[in-house]
């Protein structure tokens, strides 16, 4: 239940987000090793149009990869149908998506 | 072949009888040397129980008749030696997975060869009889990827193997899909958009997951994944062109 322009999606999501997880795990290491407190990350962040835009295209990115594949594992193991497939990936999306960039919101606003 | 010292214990064969519903029937099958696996159904069928229900034709392994499963792995039976899968005396025959039962060891192929159909396996020539003959270079990247996959017998070991197919009965399949990535590198066809639209639905390529469970089976050692793999490229190329 996988068509080109979905698959597509998924690669092109994969290929952004791989960037962005290698400037994650640079960030938290950084953050870590250097003993940064949550009121001095949040000092970096807050305001910070680069980090929103970072984790906001991050957030967005995962949203999007992450529920076209657990709709190809919703339907070979659950065998949902076409439309409720389309209902079930858009919900996830949605949820993801909300989840993230209401995390992206609070650590930058 | 030739019959073995006649202490020589008989094999415990588990051959499976009914359709959808059914149960294994165990025979005891003497052992001969150079016995295959459809050598023992064909003992059964001839000597203990004629009603056993079975198919093979070329008994060499051109035609793709005689696929089985054999002790849970699709195998081309009338190429697979006894003495290379037995366990300790007793081998289990089974129909074909992923394939509706007619009857015993009999599968119906009808979907199998419906996918092919659907993944656009007919050729679509681009010369009439009175065009000159094209010439095929064998050494064109093109032609090279057609030979690696075209020597499929249709033996449906792959469609079997394919946890896919058994997660998404819509799943084209790796014989099918294979066939369609033969064709897209044939010169001669005439078919190609159509092709790649015809392997990019719910049901297409794209919904590989590259396990390679067809590739650890296929009895002539084809590469259907690779063939997938192709397909994507090329349908992804032509999604960016617009052609589906």
């Amino acid at each position: 239940m996988l068509g080109v322009r979905l698959y597509m999606l998924q690669r092109l999501t994969a290929l952004i987000m791989a960037p962005l997880v290698m400037g994650h795990i640079a960030v938290m290491i950084y953050a870590v090793q250097g003993g940064l407190s949550a009121s001095e990350i949040l000092g970096r962040t807050q305001g910070s149009l680069l980090w929103a835009v970072f984790y906001g295209t991050f957030a967005v990115a995962v949203a999007l990869h992450a529920a076209i594949g657990l709709r190809t594992i919703i339907h070979e193991t659950m065998g949902l149908g076409r439309s409720s497939l389309a209902v079930l990936t858009s919900a996830l999306f949605v949820v993801l998506a909300g989840m993230g960039l209401y995390a992206v919101y609070a650590v930058t606003a | 072949m030739t019959d073995l010292p006649p202490d020589t214990a008989p094999l415990r064969v588990s051959v499976w009888r009914g359709a959808k519903a059914g149960a294994f029937e165990t025979f005891d099958v003497p052992m001969q040397e150079s016995q295959t696996v459809l050598d023992l159904v064909a003992w059964i069928q001839q000597n203990a129980d004629p009603t056993l229900a079975y198919r093979y034709a070329c008994r060499v392994g051109m035609c793709g008749s005689c696929a089985m499963m054999v002790n849970g792995v699709p195998r081309w039976t009338c190429r697979t030696h006894v003495s290379k899968v037995m366990r300790g005396g007793t081998v289990q025959v089974a129909p074909l997975r992923n394939l509706p039962v007619i009857k015993d060891l009999a599968v119906d192929m009808d979907p199998f060869f419906d996918k092919w159909t659907e993944a656009g396996g007919a050729f679509f020539p681009t010369k009439s009889r009175a065009d000159a003959v094209e010439p095929i270079l064998p050494e064109t990247p093109a032609r090279q990827e057609a030979d690696a996959a075209i020597e499929c017998i249709n033996c449906a070991v792959c469609y079997a193997a394919c946890d896919v197919v058994s997660a998404n009965p819509d799943y084209l399949g790796p014989a099918a899909l294979n066939r369609a990535w033969s064709l897209v590198n044939d010169v001669k066809d005439g078919a190609l958009d159509a092709r790649l639209t015809a392997v990019s639905g719910a049901g297409g390529c794209h919904n590989c997951h590259s396990q390679q469970g067809c590739v650890a089976h296929c009895p002539n050692e084809l590469n259907p994944t690779a063939s997938i793999a192709g397909l994507k490229r090329a349908t992804v190329r032509a999604a960016l062109r617009g052609k589906s």
